[in-house]
């Protein structure tokens, strides 16, 4: 597995790109917090919002429909907020019978439904464009600017570092365990193949723990290695990040756009 | 292949404002006492060691087995990680593995990342490490059932939080997100409870050093029995309680001030809503649930014997 099979980095150049790691991560954050403020059915001014989202992306060189095309990814979660079509009196649009029960699409209800699913969708495509613009490891350092205690983004910079290591260990374990469980050709076409669920249970569950003791295991060699380097404790960074005067001019006129937004939501 | 995304990650949008703060501050003042205990009692060693076990617990969540008709079972992980590294370590590791798939999956939002770092990391940890710690100094094959009753308890109770976490942002309705949350985790979750229970078998087998009784206890207090006990019981009494007397739980959460007042009546609309394959009392289904607790405890505990006599 390549080191960065799981990154979502996107390179350009680019001012969204050249910008501090901690504005993109600020203006996101107020960006996602303003969307879950608007009031529900506030169109024109989710319509900004998402003008606001196409700018940003126009600014990133990485095309218009760029986060569009990864922007579905929290929709199976839609499901779930189905229910409120027929929860929120008011006038009833159409009803239709489910086996015993009669369900009443009301008009409140479809506006309820839209609103979350246009919040959710506008919010997930920002966080979408804040890790294509920016690399992980700046990621990380800006939380650790803002406060994010070092404990936690020293173990996330581990844990992003060691992922596809162990993503390799992985798909050892499971090229194994397909060499050794005799799939049948029927088993190709997704049938189950192997013993009983109990059994493909105990498997997978020998594979975790043999995972396990292979992190558990490499971690001290890990450390031992770094000891021998000089660790003391705490990471640190060649590259000090620096906010400079277009750093401080766009995050400020983002954050007054994200303001007028929210006026204009209300108005 | 590399990733299957879960159904207890919540993404941005879908809590209120409200909700999310309310999640946002439980999750970082208990994080602040994890970290500052962790600091405290354990060296600079343990940090590359939780880094690792974070990076497995992501991979781990990529192992998974056929169950049938194209489901699969597969590893969530913060009971595992609470009985193998200790609650507190535990909650690290798992705040780290969410917040990495939020933060570069778009898994889970970044607003509601409380409410989800609370749901799959704090309250599965505690769950996991409680009961777990409860039977510490008893034999091998007690561990392991109670390990398996564990894991799986702590993925109803991320279910169980979600749906409220949902019904209170006016998301979904009561009496469809709890029963549909618990029941469709009720399986994931006994994919989890076996594969715990495997994995933690095989970790005794081959270096027991690593779950010996000493570090184990030294890792929380036995505090701990009594949250993973409460919470227990919480999830016990509050989700049949909330599948069949959701107009109760309705009043308390409005009494809270916590539901606005447009949803009060929302049940005008269907009076004669009932979830038909559950009690009407609330006792009665307090004692199924009870009883599906125990039921679910004999099974680990009978495949906990089988794998451990196979191997």
């Amino acid at each position: 597995m390549h080191f960065d099979a799981f990154d979502r980095y996107h390179h350009a150049t680019s001012f969204i790109h050249r910008l501090d790691p901690r504005v993109k991560v600020v203006v996101t954050i107020a960006y996602i917090l303003s969307n879950t403020l608007l009031p529900d059915g506030a169109w024109i001014a989710f319509g900004l919002a998402l003008l606001f989202l196409l700018y940003a992306n126009a600014l990133s060189n990485l095309g218009m429909a760029f986060t569009f095309k990864r922007s579905f990814v929290a929709l199976p979660f839609a499901l779930v907020a189905v229910t409120v079509l027929f929860s929120i009196p008011g006038q009833p649009l159409t009803t239709f019978h489910f086996i015993m029960w009669d369900f009443t699409i009301t008009d409140m209800g479809l506006l309820r439904f839209e609103s979350i699913l246009v919040r959710s969708w506008l919010s997930v495509q920002m966080a979408i464009l804040l890790v294509a613009t920016t690399r992980f490891p700046d990621l990380i350092h800006a939380f650790e600017h803002l406060r994010v205690p070092s404990i936690l983004t020293t173990i996330i910079a581990f844990l992003y570092r060691y992922l596809f290591v162990l993503g390799d260990e992985v798909f050892r374990l499971l090229r194994a365990r397909e060499a050794r469980s005799a799939a049948s050709p029927a088993a190709a076409a997704g049938t189950r193949s192997g013993g009983s669920v109990a059994w493909r249970a105990r498997v997978a569950g020998h594979m975790a723990g043999q995972l396990f003791l292979r992190s558990y295991e490499r971690s001290d060699r890990v450390y031992n290695a770094m000891l021998a380097r000089g660790y003391t404790g705490h990471l640190n960074t060649m590259n000090p990040h620096e906010l400079h005067r277009i750093d401080y001019i766009s995050m400020a006129s983002a954050l007054i756009v994200i303001l007028v937004l929210q006026v204009v939501g209300r108005l | 292949m590399l990733y299957s995304p879960q159904a207890l990650h919540i993404p941005d949008g879908f809590l209120s404002i409200i909700i999310s703060i309310i999640c946002w501050v439980i999750t970082v003042s208990t994080l602040g006492i994890a970290i500052s205990r962790t600091n405290k009692s354990l060296g600079e060693k343990q940090v590359p060691l939780m880094g690792m076990m974070a990076a497995f617990i992501f991979a781990a969540q990529m192992i998974n087995f056929p169950i049938a008709g194209g489901t699969s079972g597969h590893l969530l992980g913060g009971a595992l990680a609470a009985i193998t590294l200790g609650p507190w370590a535990g909650m690290l590791v798992m705040t780290a593995v969410i917040g990495v798939q939020g933060l570069l999956l778009q898994d889970g939002g970044l607003l509601v990342m409380g409410a989800n770092i609370l749901n799959m990391g704090l309250l599965t940890s505690s769950v996991g490490y409680g009961l777990y710690r409860s039977v510490l100094g008893k034999g091998q094959g007690m561990k392991l059932a109670v390990a398996g009753v564990a894991a799986w308890l702590s993925v109803m109770t991320g279910a169980l939080a979600t749906a409220l976490q949902l019904w209170l942002s006016g998301t979904a309705r009561l009496e469809i997100v709890v029963p549909a949350m618990l029941t469709v985790h009720a399986l994931i979750g006994l994919g989890e409870a076996l594969i715990t229970v495997a994995a933690l078998g095989f970790i005794f087998r081959t270096r027991p050093d690593l779950l010996d009784e000493e570090s184990a206890s030294a890792q929380g207090s036995r505090g701990w029995v009594l949250a993973g006990i409460a919470i227990t019981l919480l999830v016990l009494l509050l989700s049949p309680f909330a599948s069949s007397n959701p107009d109760g739980l309705e009043r308390v959460a409005s009494d809270l001030g916590f539901l606005q007042t447009g949803q009060a009546s929302a049940y005008q609309i269907l009076p004669d809503y009932t979830i038909p394959f559950l009690g009407s009392t609330p006792l009665s289904t307090i004692l199924a649930g009870a009883a599906g607790l125990i039921v679910v405890g004999l099974i680990i505990a009978l495949l906990g014997q089988g794998l451990k006599a196979k191997s």
